[in-house]
């Protein structure tokens, strides 16, 4: 097994101070190996957004360690969370957060135009099975489409993570195993690592390894002896 | 390849169209104001500045009773005088057909053959003089076309007592008259005033100055001071009668260019700021409102690696293409509001060439001063730009509280229906965004109402001046100081009802080393027809001893009530002393000064003298008395005050009076810009809820209430502060358009407040149009899936 792109040692997160602090993450050690699909399993509240997007840099611990490969995401300074973000992770958000004023194409340019090795935004948006609606805007798709524009907008810099906070949730079963499907391509055509978050346990079958969450804390890690393909699972 | 962003930036900007171009309106007014009121400035001046150095306008001035042609050699050869050049002058009237009075005319001499070494004329039809003839003269260009006179034709006029006949040989501009009036009126009538040139010895035969001269023009060398030359052209014209040298700058026609180049460059300083200010609150308003509701957008960019740098300048770029645009588009308007002034400039002001000159500085001024306040506005929001972390601005927002706002308004709530209730708790809720739009539409309407008041101020002025302040029918001039028995004669003259006669003397008022030259009014004791009145219109009665000044002499020489003024009285044995300021006259054409009649004859040594006499009339008998008058021989001149007026009223009608309009439309501009933006932005902040409410069953109506109730709201609160505010406003900026030609009261004028406020209702009205054609247009379902 090679070097796990995530490690975590005590990783904490509070919100607020005093008697209405709330305690979002509780000492978290965790390891995440390069090139899996890891899915974050728990209730609502129990801190996985949280600590997504810590791990995203997006956010910062209160305490612990958090390393990308060999650095340090707690010591970095903004400039340099920017740069991480900018060129090694990809994005995928329960409310898709596709920009209105901007067609499927030039959300995935958003992406491409800062990225340094990018794939075409056509061929990001072919390899959702969107390359058609190219030039629609975000009202003029469903809630799939839009999904899957974001996406392929998160791949289209072949990212080395991709974070998905629930990118299912909006979703009906069909369009929800599309997505899953989509990811699980991303996966296995590009290497790319992926985090998602989950609170529907159906959606754990296409993992290589399941964390389970709960009150901001690990519960247990399931490793999946057989991956499902997402067309497989029952919903 | 064009940057995604800068899709999202036209789109954006396309979106925002109305917006952006309220904002751009008011940034372009500003801009354009100023391209064209410097650009005017430069014109003016430089054109001035030509003119007088190719027909060589003399740098100093000296009238003097009689003074033998020798003095004039003597002071041609004082250090720092390049050129002395004497002449005659002295006041005609010009018989016109169907003009029972005569028309009012300066004579000036030119030499018998050649140019003049000063004071050149530009022939603008005909010859020069060439000697040959006594009877040749050269009339002024304005006054001829306004008489249809031309080269050939006669003129009748009388001089000095005598009729004589002309022959017009040539029309002619002059340096010299650039801006003329008749005399004691301000406004300049092509009719109503002559100047007619002929040749020196036929002026000298007229009023027996063979030998002799009245009037000096001195040119000065480079290194030349101007007051060592003045002291000492009036050391040596003083046993002659001098009346005191002075400098271009008070040359009458002078200084009523350089008052009209100050007032524009005051102007250009002063006004665009105004408009750049509230731009820049706009901008600011409109860019944090956008930046609200594009948190996540904001956020997401972020999230993917966008910098704060590249983020801003983003938000940055949508700044810049609208103060550019309005800057641009203010630029261009500038340069053709420029060209057409120029054409109304040339109606005052006889230039024979004026081009509307651009000054380059200006664009450039303009354009970065546009771009700096507007980056001003946006600089704060980019502020909140960069604090925004992606993490947060990801999550959605909660809900608007309302807990509050609906407890404070629950008494009250009670007894309204559903709709009113959310106007009203969303007013409670937000105070500060209310207070903000409040306070944007109450500038709007200060700024309203003090731009219609100072309009109305010069309508006021007019009624003033020709009802209050003058209350005779016409005024006659005495061809020199005359004795009061000449008033009885007047009097006894069928037509005339009341007679008072008045005295004016050249003077120099000095308070230490300030100095205003100017004219003493000697009026009789309880005066009936003009009379010095205070700030409340009441007449100010004149002491003994003791002088009354206007209120713009009183300021420039820093006079209380009760302060010692030298006066320097520039006629008779010119006595020089310190008298009393008893009073300040609140006048509002010229800046006169008053003192009691009896007094200053004794002050010169002259008891029971006037120089001119206002008359009431019967109006039946007018024309009968103009022809009495004209034939008496110590009158030089009769002027009707209706004449005056009219001429007045025309001017304020046809020129400057336009600029009421664009005052007013200036006005509408901003105040549309700012109640627009609080409307959309109202809009865009409801536009779930109001969905939701058609959604529920509401009609579009109900639903335009809930939007226009609040609008409505604001306006009516904003109105009576922005009355207030404007109050204020109007006497800055009626301090700072009153000159010493005319002096403009802010006063309050309630037809002003009931326009302003028309102005606001009806940028409101139209905002409020604009605003619920946004909301039958919006997509219900669209309004609804937006997260906010
Ligand atoms: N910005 C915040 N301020 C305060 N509390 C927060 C904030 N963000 C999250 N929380 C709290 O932290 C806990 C974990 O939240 P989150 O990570 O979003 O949970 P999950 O994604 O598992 O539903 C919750 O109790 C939530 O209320
Ligand atoms: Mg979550």
């Amino acid at each position: 097994m090679t070097s796990p792109a995530f490690t975590t040692r005590g990783l904490t997160k509070v919100y607020g101070e005093g008697h209405t602090a709330v305690h979002a993450l509780r000492g978290v050690d965790l390891e995440i190996p390069k090139g899996e699909v890891v899915v974050l399993l728990g209730p609502s509240g129990s801190g996985k957004s949280t600590l997504l997007n810590i791990l995203g840099g997006l956010d910062r611990a209160t305490d612990g360690t958090a390393l990308f490969h060999d650095t340090n995401l707690s010591e970095m300074t903004d400039r340099q969370l920017t740069r991480f973000r900018r060129d090694h992770v990809g994005f995928v958000f329960q409310f898709y957060n596709l920009m209105p004023s901007l067609t499927a194409r030039e959300n995935v340019e958003l992406v491409t135009e800062i990225a340094q090795a990018p794939l075409d935004a056509g061929d990001a948006l072919a390899l959702v099975g969107l390359a058609d609606r190219a030039d629609h805007f975000p009202a003029q798709l469903s809630g799939g489409e839009q999904q899957r524009v974001a996406i392929a907008r998160a791949i289209a810099k072949q990212p080395e993570v991709l974070f998905c906070d629930e990118p299912t949730g909006a979703l009906d079963s069909q369009t929800g195993r599309t997505v899953l499907k989509v990811l699980q391509d991303v996966n296995d055509q590009l290497g790319s690592t992926i985090l998602m978050v989950t609170h529907a346990a159906h959606t754990a079958k296409m993992a290589d390894r399941v964390i389970h969450f709960a009150d901001g804390a690990i519960r247990e890690v399931v490793l999946n002896a057989t991956k499902l393909n997402p067309e497989e699972i029952a919903w | 390849m064009v940057s995604p962003l800068d899709h999202k930036l036209v789109r954006d900007l396309w979106r925002m169209k109305g917006q952006g171009m309220a904002i751009g309106a008011v940034i372009g007014v500003g801009v354009m104001l100023m391209v064209m009121m410097t650009g005017l400035t430069v014109s003016l001046t430089e054109t001035r500045a030509a003119y007088y150095d190719r027909y060589r306008l003399a740098d100093v001035f000296a009238s003097v009773a009689r003074a033998p042609d020798r003095m004039a050699d003597r002071i041609a050869l004082l250090p720092g005088v390049a050129a002395a050049e004497s002449r005659i002058v002295g006041r005609a009237l010009i018989e016109v057909p169907g003009e029972a009075l005569g028309i009012q005319a300066q004579a000036v001499s030119l030499p018998e053959r050649g140019r003049p070494a000063l004071n050149d004329i530009y022939l603008t039809h005909g010859r020069m003089l060439d000697g040959s003839r006594s009877d040749d003269v050269i009339v002024l260009e304005s006054f001829a076309k306004a008489h249809d006179l031309s080269p050939g034709d006669t003129l009748r006029a009388t001089m000095n007592g005598s009729r004589r006949t002309f022959r017009i040989i040539g029309l002619a501009q002059s340096p010299e008259f650039l801006y003329t009036t008749a005399p004691g009126e301000l406004v300049p009538d092509d009719a109503r005033f002559g100047v007619i040139w002929m040749s020196r010895s036929s002026l000298a035969a007229t009023y027996d100055l063979d030998g002799a001269f009245h009037d000096l023009l001195i040119g000065l060398t480079r290194d030349a001071r101007q007051d060592a030359v003045i002291t000492a052209v009036d050391d040596l014209l003083d046993r002659f009668g001098g009346r005191g040298a002075y400098g271009r700058e008070d040359q009458q026609s002078n200084r009523f260019v350089s008052e009209e180049i100050s007032g524009l460059e005051a102007a250009a300083k002063g006004v665009p700021p105004i408009f750049l200010a509230v731009a820049s609150f706009l901008l600011y308003i409109v860019m944090s409102r956008m930046v609200q509701s594009e948190r996540e957008e904001i956020g997401l960019m972020k999230a993917f690696g966008y910098t704060n740098a590249e983020v801003g300048t983003h938000y940055f770029k949508m700044i810049l293409a609208i103060a550019a645009g309005g800057a641009l588009a203010g630029c261009l308007a500038g340069i053709v509001a420029g060209r057409m002034m120029i054409g109304m400039y040339l109606i005052y002001f006889k230039f024979p060439f004026l081009v509307f000159q651009l000054d380059p500085a200006s664009f450039v001024i303009g354009v970065s001063a546009s771009i700096l306040a507007a980056s001003a506005g946006g600089l704060f929001v980019l502020r909140r730009v960069f604090a925004l972390d992606p993490a947060a601005a990801m999550r959605p927002p909660a809900p608007a509280n309302y807990v509050r706002a609906g407890q404070m308004g629950r008494a009250l709530a009670r007894r309204l229906d559903q709709p009113s209730r959310m106007v009203l708790r969303r007013i409670l809720r937000q105070p500060a965004r209310m207070a903000g739009a409040m306070i944007g539409i109450a500038t709007g309407m200060a700024l309203s109402v003090s731009m219609i008041t100072i309009y109305a101020g010069f309508d006021r002025t007019i009624d003033l001046t020709f009802s209050v302040v003058d209350r005779s029918d016409a005024t006659v001039s005495f061809t020199h100081p005359v004795s009061d028995k000449t008033l009885f004669e007047l009097g006894r003259l069928p037509g005339v009802t009341h007679v008072e006669g008045m005295r004016h003397v050249p003077v120099v008022f000095g308070n230490g080393r300030n100095s205003y030259r100017g004219v003493l009014t000697g009026l009789p004791p309880d005066p009936q027809l003009n009379w010095a009145l205070d700030a409340d219109m009441v007449p100010i009665p004149l002491p003994d001893r003791g002088i009354v000044l206007s209120v713009y002499i009183a300021q420039t020489l820093d006079l209380r009530p009760g302060d010692l003024v030298r006066i320097d009285l520039r006629e008779g044995r010119q006595p020089i002393l310190e008298v009393p300021v008893a009073g300040i006259a609140q006048t509002l054409l010229g800046s006169p000064a008053y003192m009691d009649l009896a007094a200053l004859n004794a002050l010169l040594g002259e008891p029971g003298r006037v120089t001119s006499a206002a008359l009431t009339l019967d109006p039946a008998r007018a024309d009968a008395l103009y022809r009495d008058l004209r034939d008496m021989p110590t009158v030089v001149g009769v002027s009707v005050k209706a004449q005056a007026r009219d001429a007045f009223v025309e001017i304020m009608d046809t020129g400057a009076g336009s600029v009421r309009y664009v005052m007013g439309a200036m006005a509408f501009i901003i105040t549309f810009g700012i109640v627009y933006n609080a409307a959309r932005i109202a809009f865009a902040e409801r536009e779930r809820d109001l969905a939701s409410l058609r959604v529920i069953g509401f009609t579009s109506g109900e639903a335009a209430f809930v939007l226009l109730g609040e609008l409505a709201v604001v306006v009516f609160v904003a109105l009576p502060l922005g009355g207030v505010l404007g109050y204020y406003l109007s006497f800055g900026i009626a301090a700072g358009f009153s000159t010493e030609l005319y002096q403009i009261p802010a006063l309050f004028d309630p037809v002003s407040y009931g326009s302003a406020m028309l102005v606001v209702l009806g940028a409101a009205f139209v905002s409020g149009l604009l605003v619920v054609r946004d909301l039958n247009r919006s997509d219900l379902v669209e309004a609804l899936k937006r997260r906010e």
